[in-house]
Protein backbone atom coordinates (compact mmCIF):
# COMPACT_ATOMS: atom_id res chain seq x y z
CA UNK A 1 0.00 0.00 0.00
CA UNK A 2 1.29 3.44 -0.93
CA UNK A 3 1.61 6.39 1.46
CA UNK A 4 -1.66 7.91 2.70
CA UNK A 5 -2.66 11.12 0.98
CA UNK A 6 -1.74 14.49 2.39
CA UNK A 7 -4.93 16.56 2.43
CA UNK A 8 -3.38 19.85 1.46
CA UNK A 9 -1.59 18.37 -1.54
CA UNK A 10 -4.65 16.33 -2.52
CA UNK A 11 -6.84 19.42 -2.62
CA UNK A 12 -4.16 21.37 -4.50
CA UNK A 13 -4.32 18.60 -7.10
CA UNK A 14 -8.11 18.71 -7.31
CA UNK A 15 -8.23 22.49 -7.62
CA UNK A 16 -5.22 22.90 -9.89
CA UNK A 17 -5.97 25.21 -12.80
CA UNK A 18 -9.61 25.58 -11.70
CA UNK A 19 -10.84 27.49 -14.75
CA UNK A 20 -14.46 28.45 -14.17
CA UNK A 21 -15.12 25.70 -11.61
CA UNK A 22 -17.47 26.79 -8.81
CA UNK A 23 -16.34 25.48 -5.42
CA UNK A 24 -18.23 25.16 -2.14
CA UNK A 25 -16.05 24.09 0.79
CA UNK A 26 -17.31 22.63 4.04
CA UNK A 27 -16.35 24.19 7.34
CA UNK A 28 -13.04 23.37 8.96
CA UNK A 29 -10.12 21.87 7.15
CA UNK A 30 -11.80 21.61 3.74
CA UNK A 31 -12.18 25.39 3.77
CA UNK A 32 -8.53 25.85 4.80
CA UNK A 33 -7.40 23.44 2.07
CA UNK A 34 -9.49 25.13 -0.61
CA UNK A 35 -8.16 28.55 0.38
CA UNK A 36 -4.59 27.30 0.46
CA UNK A 37 -4.98 26.01 -3.10
CA UNK A 38 -5.56 29.61 -4.19
CA UNK A 39 -8.16 32.10 -3.02
CA UNK A 40 -10.61 33.09 -5.77
CA UNK A 41 -14.04 34.66 -6.02
CA UNK A 42 -15.56 31.41 -7.28
CA UNK A 43 -14.74 29.67 -3.98
CA UNK A 44 -17.50 29.87 -1.38
CA UNK A 45 -15.98 28.93 1.97
CA UNK A 46 -18.16 27.76 4.81
CA UNK A 47 -17.03 28.58 8.33
CA UNK A 48 -20.26 27.27 9.82
CA UNK A 49 -23.59 25.89 8.56
CA UNK A 50 -22.29 22.38 9.24
CA UNK A 51 -24.08 19.80 7.12
CA UNK A 52 -25.08 22.36 4.50
CA UNK A 53 -22.28 22.17 1.93
CA UNK A 54 -23.91 19.60 -0.38
CA UNK A 55 -27.22 21.48 -0.39
CA UNK A 56 -25.56 24.79 -1.18
CA UNK A 57 -23.89 22.96 -4.05
CA UNK A 58 -27.28 21.71 -5.22
CA UNK A 59 -28.92 25.14 -5.21
CA UNK A 60 -25.92 26.56 -7.02
CA UNK A 61 -25.78 23.78 -9.61
CA UNK A 62 -29.51 24.18 -10.33
CA UNK A 63 -29.06 27.92 -10.76
CA UNK A 64 -25.97 27.56 -12.97
CA UNK A 65 -26.62 24.54 -15.19
CA UNK A 66 -23.85 25.45 -17.63
CA UNK A 67 -21.16 25.59 -14.92
CA UNK A 68 -19.43 22.81 -13.02
CA UNK A 69 -19.89 22.77 -9.24
CA UNK A 70 -17.60 20.94 -6.83
CA UNK A 71 -18.51 20.48 -3.19
CA UNK A 72 -15.37 19.81 -1.18
CA UNK A 73 -15.95 18.81 2.40
CA UNK A 74 -14.89 16.57 5.27
CA UNK A 75 -16.30 13.36 6.69
CA UNK A 76 -17.77 15.09 9.75
CA UNK A 77 -19.55 17.73 7.70
CA UNK A 78 -20.87 15.12 5.26
CA UNK A 79 -22.07 12.92 8.11
CA UNK A 80 -24.08 15.79 9.60
CA UNK A 81 -25.94 16.20 6.32
CA UNK A 82 -26.38 12.61 5.19
CA UNK A 83 -29.97 13.21 4.11
CA UNK A 84 -28.68 15.73 1.60
CA UNK A 85 -26.99 12.90 -0.29
CA UNK A 86 -30.47 11.52 -1.03
CA UNK A 87 -31.86 14.98 -1.79
CA UNK A 88 -29.05 15.77 -4.25
CA UNK A 89 -29.14 12.35 -5.92
CA UNK A 90 -32.89 12.65 -6.47
CA UNK A 91 -32.34 15.75 -8.64
CA UNK A 92 -30.15 13.82 -11.12
CA UNK A 93 -27.88 16.73 -11.99
CA UNK A 94 -24.94 16.34 -14.36
CA UNK A 95 -22.97 19.38 -13.22
CA UNK A 96 -22.40 18.67 -9.53
CA UNK A 97 -19.76 16.50 -7.88
CA UNK A 98 -19.01 15.97 -4.20
CA UNK A 99 -15.58 15.10 -2.83
CA UNK A 100 -15.29 14.13 0.83
CA UNK A 101 -11.88 14.36 2.47
CA UNK A 102 -12.12 11.43 4.84
CA UNK A 103 -9.66 11.00 7.69
CA UNK A 104 -12.11 9.37 10.06
CA UNK A 105 -11.60 12.24 12.47
CA UNK A 106 -13.21 15.41 13.71
CA UNK A 107 -9.99 17.29 13.03
CA UNK A 108 -11.14 20.69 14.23
CA UNK A 109 -12.10 19.59 17.73
CA UNK A 110 -9.32 17.36 18.89
CA UNK A 111 -9.22 14.51 16.42
CA UNK A 112 -12.04 12.44 17.88
CA UNK A 113 -12.89 9.41 15.76
CA UNK A 114 -15.79 9.99 13.38
CA UNK A 115 -18.28 7.40 12.20
CA UNK A 116 -16.23 6.64 9.10
CA UNK A 117 -13.54 5.30 11.43
CA UNK A 118 -16.22 3.29 13.24
CA UNK A 119 -17.80 1.44 10.34
CA UNK A 120 -19.73 3.98 8.27
CA UNK A 121 -18.93 3.83 4.54
CA UNK A 122 -19.81 7.13 2.87
CA UNK A 123 -19.46 5.82 -0.69
CA UNK A 124 -21.84 2.96 0.11
CA UNK A 125 -24.25 5.40 1.76
CA UNK A 126 -24.14 7.59 -1.35
CA UNK A 127 -24.86 4.58 -3.56
CA UNK A 128 -27.76 3.70 -1.30
CA UNK A 129 -29.02 7.27 -1.66
CA UNK A 130 -29.11 6.93 -5.44
CA UNK A 131 -25.70 8.16 -6.58
CA UNK A 132 -24.93 6.06 -9.66
CA UNK A 133 -21.26 7.00 -9.71
CA UNK A 134 -19.10 6.80 -6.63
CA UNK A 135 -15.34 6.59 -6.28
CA UNK A 136 -12.77 6.07 -3.58
CA UNK A 137 -9.24 7.45 -3.88
CA UNK A 138 -6.71 6.34 -1.31
CA UNK A 139 -3.40 6.92 -3.08
CA UNK A 140 -1.78 9.30 -5.53
CA UNK A 141 -2.72 7.24 -8.57
CA UNK A 142 -6.34 7.06 -7.48
CA UNK A 143 -6.41 10.79 -6.87
CA UNK A 144 -4.90 11.53 -10.28
CA UNK A 145 -7.60 9.40 -11.89
CA UNK A 146 -10.35 11.02 -9.83
CA UNK A 147 -9.42 14.68 -10.39
CA UNK A 148 -10.62 14.94 -14.01
CA UNK A 149 -13.79 12.98 -13.22
CA UNK A 150 -14.76 15.59 -10.62
CA UNK A 151 -14.68 18.20 -13.42
CA UNK A 152 -16.96 16.32 -15.80
CA UNK A 153 -19.10 13.73 -13.99
CA UNK A 154 -21.79 13.71 -11.31
CA UNK A 155 -19.66 11.64 -8.98
CA UNK A 156 -19.58 11.25 -5.22
CA UNK A 157 -16.00 10.63 -4.18
CA UNK A 158 -14.32 9.70 -0.93
CA UNK A 159 -10.68 10.70 -0.67
CA UNK A 160 -8.92 8.91 2.13
CA UNK A 161 -6.41 11.27 3.67
CA UNK A 162 -3.90 10.97 6.50
CA UNK A 163 -5.12 12.31 9.86
CA UNK A 164 -2.20 14.73 10.13
CA UNK A 165 -3.19 18.39 10.22
CA UNK A 166 -1.28 20.79 7.98
CA UNK A 167 -0.67 24.36 9.17
CA UNK A 168 -3.79 26.50 9.28
CA UNK A 169 -4.54 28.55 6.21
CA UNK A 170 -7.34 30.98 6.88
CA UNK A 171 -9.24 32.24 3.83
CA UNK A 172 -11.70 35.15 4.10
CA UNK A 173 -14.53 34.50 6.57
CA UNK A 174 -16.86 37.45 6.14
CA UNK A 175 -19.92 35.72 4.73
CA UNK A 176 -21.42 38.82 3.15
CA UNK A 177 -18.17 39.57 1.35
CA UNK A 178 -17.82 35.98 0.17
CA UNK A 179 -21.40 35.99 -1.11
CA UNK A 180 -21.05 39.33 -2.83
CA UNK A 181 -17.84 38.53 -4.66
CA UNK A 182 -19.11 35.09 -5.70
CA UNK A 183 -22.27 36.56 -7.21
CA UNK A 184 -20.31 39.35 -8.85
CA UNK A 185 -18.01 36.78 -10.47
CA UNK A 186 -21.10 35.12 -11.93
CA UNK A 187 -22.55 38.42 -13.08
CA UNK A 188 -25.42 38.02 -10.63
CA UNK A 189 -24.81 41.30 -8.85
CA UNK B 1 -54.76 36.41 -10.12
CA UNK B 2 -55.63 33.31 -12.10
CA UNK B 3 -55.86 30.97 -9.11
CA UNK B 4 -58.93 29.50 -7.52
CA UNK B 5 -58.09 29.92 -3.85
CA UNK B 6 -55.59 31.47 -1.49
CA UNK B 7 -53.11 28.67 -2.15
CA UNK B 8 -53.16 29.55 -5.82
CA UNK B 9 -52.75 33.20 -5.00
CA UNK B 10 -49.68 32.32 -2.92
CA UNK B 11 -48.30 30.35 -5.85
CA UNK B 12 -48.90 33.26 -8.21
CA UNK B 13 -47.14 35.57 -5.77
CA UNK B 14 -44.11 33.27 -5.75
CA UNK B 15 -44.10 33.10 -9.51
CA UNK B 16 -44.41 36.87 -9.82
CA UNK B 17 -41.46 37.21 -7.42
CA UNK B 18 -39.30 35.15 -9.77
CA UNK B 19 -38.96 32.09 -7.54
CA UNK B 20 -37.18 29.31 -9.45
CA UNK B 21 -36.38 26.74 -6.75
CA UNK B 22 -38.92 25.36 -4.29
CA UNK B 23 -37.46 23.30 -1.46
CA UNK B 24 -40.03 21.52 0.64
CA UNK B 25 -40.70 19.04 3.36
CA UNK B 26 -44.24 18.02 2.51
CA UNK B 27 -47.15 19.29 4.52
CA UNK B 28 -50.83 18.96 3.81
CA UNK B 29 -51.17 22.73 4.05
CA UNK B 30 -48.65 23.15 1.22
CA UNK B 31 -50.09 20.35 -0.95
CA UNK B 32 -51.50 22.59 -3.67
CA UNK B 33 -48.37 24.73 -3.77
CA UNK B 34 -46.12 21.69 -4.09
CA UNK B 35 -48.23 20.28 -6.91
CA UNK B 36 -48.17 23.55 -8.82
CA UNK B 37 -44.42 23.93 -8.33
CA UNK B 38 -43.87 20.46 -9.80
CA UNK B 39 -46.13 21.28 -12.75
CA UNK B 40 -44.48 24.63 -13.54
CA UNK B 41 -41.69 24.38 -16.12
CA UNK B 42 -39.95 27.50 -14.79
CA UNK B 43 -39.64 26.05 -11.28
CA UNK B 44 -37.64 23.25 -9.77
CA UNK B 45 -39.35 21.54 -6.85
CA UNK B 46 -36.84 19.86 -4.55
CA UNK B 47 -38.06 17.41 -1.92
CA UNK B 48 -35.93 17.61 1.22
CA UNK B 49 -35.23 15.08 3.95
CA UNK B 50 -35.14 17.81 6.62
CA UNK B 51 -35.94 21.49 6.62
CA UNK B 52 -32.46 22.93 7.15
CA UNK B 53 -31.50 21.47 3.79
CA UNK B 54 -33.82 24.04 2.27
CA UNK B 55 -32.05 26.93 3.99
CA UNK B 56 -28.80 25.78 2.41
CA UNK B 57 -30.49 25.14 -0.95
CA UNK B 58 -31.78 28.71 -0.98
CA UNK B 59 -28.28 30.00 -0.17
CA UNK B 60 -26.85 28.07 -3.11
CA UNK B 61 -29.59 29.32 -5.39
CA UNK B 62 -28.83 32.91 -4.39
CA UNK B 63 -25.10 32.42 -4.93
CA UNK B 64 -25.96 31.22 -8.42
CA UNK B 65 -28.31 34.11 -9.17
CA UNK B 66 -31.68 32.44 -8.58
CA UNK B 67 -34.41 32.88 -6.00
CA UNK B 68 -35.74 30.05 -3.87
CA UNK B 69 -38.48 29.46 -1.34
CA UNK B 70 -38.60 26.98 1.54
CA UNK B 71 -41.92 25.35 2.39
CA UNK B 72 -42.25 23.64 5.74
CA UNK B 73 -44.47 22.94 8.69
CA UNK B 74 -44.00 24.60 12.08
CA UNK B 75 -42.40 21.41 13.41
CA UNK B 76 -39.54 22.00 10.97
CA UNK B 77 -38.64 25.44 12.25
CA UNK B 78 -36.56 24.00 15.07
CA UNK B 79 -34.54 21.99 12.58
CA UNK B 80 -33.43 25.17 10.83
CA UNK B 81 -31.96 27.15 13.71
CA UNK B 82 -28.22 26.70 13.16
CA UNK B 83 -28.51 26.78 9.37
CA UNK B 84 -30.20 30.18 9.60
CA UNK B 85 -26.78 31.55 10.55
CA UNK B 86 -25.94 31.07 6.86
CA UNK B 87 -28.29 33.70 5.39
CA UNK B 88 -27.86 35.97 8.41
CA UNK B 89 -24.06 35.93 8.18
CA UNK B 90 -23.94 36.20 4.41
CA UNK B 91 -26.67 38.85 4.09
CA UNK B 92 -28.61 36.54 1.83
CA UNK B 93 -32.35 36.64 1.28
CA UNK B 94 -34.41 33.68 2.49
CA UNK B 95 -38.15 33.27 2.01
CA UNK B 96 -39.89 30.68 4.17
CA UNK B 97 -43.56 29.71 4.16
CA UNK B 98 -44.48 27.90 7.35
CA UNK B 99 -47.80 26.12 7.80
CA UNK B 100 -48.75 26.18 11.46
CA UNK B 101 -49.75 23.25 13.60
CA UNK B 102 -50.52 22.95 17.26
CA UNK B 103 -52.48 26.17 17.62
CA UNK B 104 -56.08 25.93 16.32
CA UNK B 105 -58.14 22.84 17.01
CA UNK B 106 -55.05 20.62 17.10
CA UNK B 107 -55.69 16.93 17.75
CA UNK B 108 -52.06 15.85 18.04
CA UNK B 109 -50.37 17.10 21.22
CA UNK B 110 -46.92 16.39 19.76
CA UNK B 111 -47.42 19.35 17.41
CA UNK B 112 -48.06 21.83 20.20
CA UNK B 113 -44.59 22.54 21.66
CA UNK B 114 -42.94 23.55 18.38
CA UNK B 115 -46.06 25.30 17.15
CA UNK B 116 -46.06 27.51 20.25
CA UNK B 117 -42.47 28.66 19.80
CA UNK B 118 -42.11 28.81 16.01
CA UNK B 119 -42.58 32.56 15.75
CA UNK B 120 -40.20 33.28 18.65
CA UNK B 121 -37.59 30.86 17.35
CA UNK B 122 -37.62 32.39 13.89
CA UNK B 123 -37.39 35.88 15.35
CA UNK B 124 -34.51 34.94 17.66
CA UNK B 125 -32.69 33.29 14.75
CA UNK B 126 -32.80 36.53 12.80
CA UNK B 127 -35.87 36.25 10.58
CA UNK B 128 -38.61 38.81 10.11
CA UNK B 129 -41.95 37.09 10.64
CA UNK B 130 -45.34 37.81 9.08
CA UNK B 131 -48.46 35.86 9.98
CA UNK B 132 -51.50 35.26 7.77
CA UNK B 133 -54.81 34.44 9.48
CA UNK B 134 -57.29 35.08 6.69
CA UNK B 135 -57.49 33.80 3.09
CA UNK B 136 -57.58 37.26 1.54
CA UNK B 137 -54.27 38.33 3.10
CA UNK B 138 -52.16 35.25 2.29
CA UNK B 139 -51.28 36.08 -1.33
CA UNK B 140 -50.48 39.78 -0.77
CA UNK B 141 -48.52 38.91 2.38
CA UNK B 142 -46.34 36.41 0.51
CA UNK B 143 -45.77 38.97 -2.24
CA UNK B 144 -44.70 41.57 0.34
CA UNK B 145 -42.52 39.04 2.18
CA UNK B 146 -40.77 38.08 -1.06
CA UNK B 147 -40.10 41.72 -1.84
CA UNK B 148 -38.74 42.31 1.65
CA UNK B 149 -36.56 39.19 1.56
CA UNK B 150 -35.04 39.65 -1.89
CA UNK B 151 -34.85 43.44 -2.05
CA UNK B 152 -33.55 43.92 1.49
CA UNK B 153 -31.62 40.62 1.53
CA UNK B 154 -32.84 39.26 4.83
CA UNK B 155 -34.58 36.07 6.02
CA UNK B 156 -38.37 36.43 6.08
CA UNK B 157 -40.94 33.87 7.18
CA UNK B 158 -44.66 33.88 6.53
CA UNK B 159 -46.60 31.83 9.05
CA UNK B 160 -49.79 30.43 7.56
CA UNK B 161 -52.06 30.06 10.58
CA UNK B 162 -53.71 26.74 11.31
CA UNK B 163 -56.99 28.59 11.37
CA UNK B 164 -56.36 29.56 7.76
CA UNK B 165 -55.34 26.07 6.66
CA UNK B 166 -57.90 24.20 8.72
CA UNK B 167 -57.15 21.79 11.53
CA UNK B 168 -56.08 18.36 10.36
CA UNK B 169 -58.88 15.83 10.75
CA UNK B 170 -57.67 12.60 12.36
CA UNK B 171 -61.00 10.94 13.08
CA UNK B 172 -63.55 11.12 10.27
Amino acid sequence: MSAPLDRRRAVATLLHDPGDLLVVSGLGSATYDAGAAGDRAENFYLWGAMGGAAMIGLGLALAQPSRRVLVLTGDGEALMGLGALATVAAQRLDNLAIAVLDNGRFGETGGQLSHTALGADLAAIARGCGWERTAIADDAAGLAALAPRLRREPVFAVIRIAPAEPPRFLPPRDGAQLCHRFRAALGAG
Amino acid sequence: MTGTGWQDEVFEALKAAGIRQVGYVPDAGHKRLIERAHEDASMRAVVLTTEEEGVALAAGAWLGGQRAVLLMQSSGVGNCINMLSLPVNCRMPLLMLVTMRGEWGEFNPWQVPMGRISQSVLTLAGATVHRAEHPAEAGPMVAAAAALAFDSQIPVAVLLAQRLIGAKVFVQ
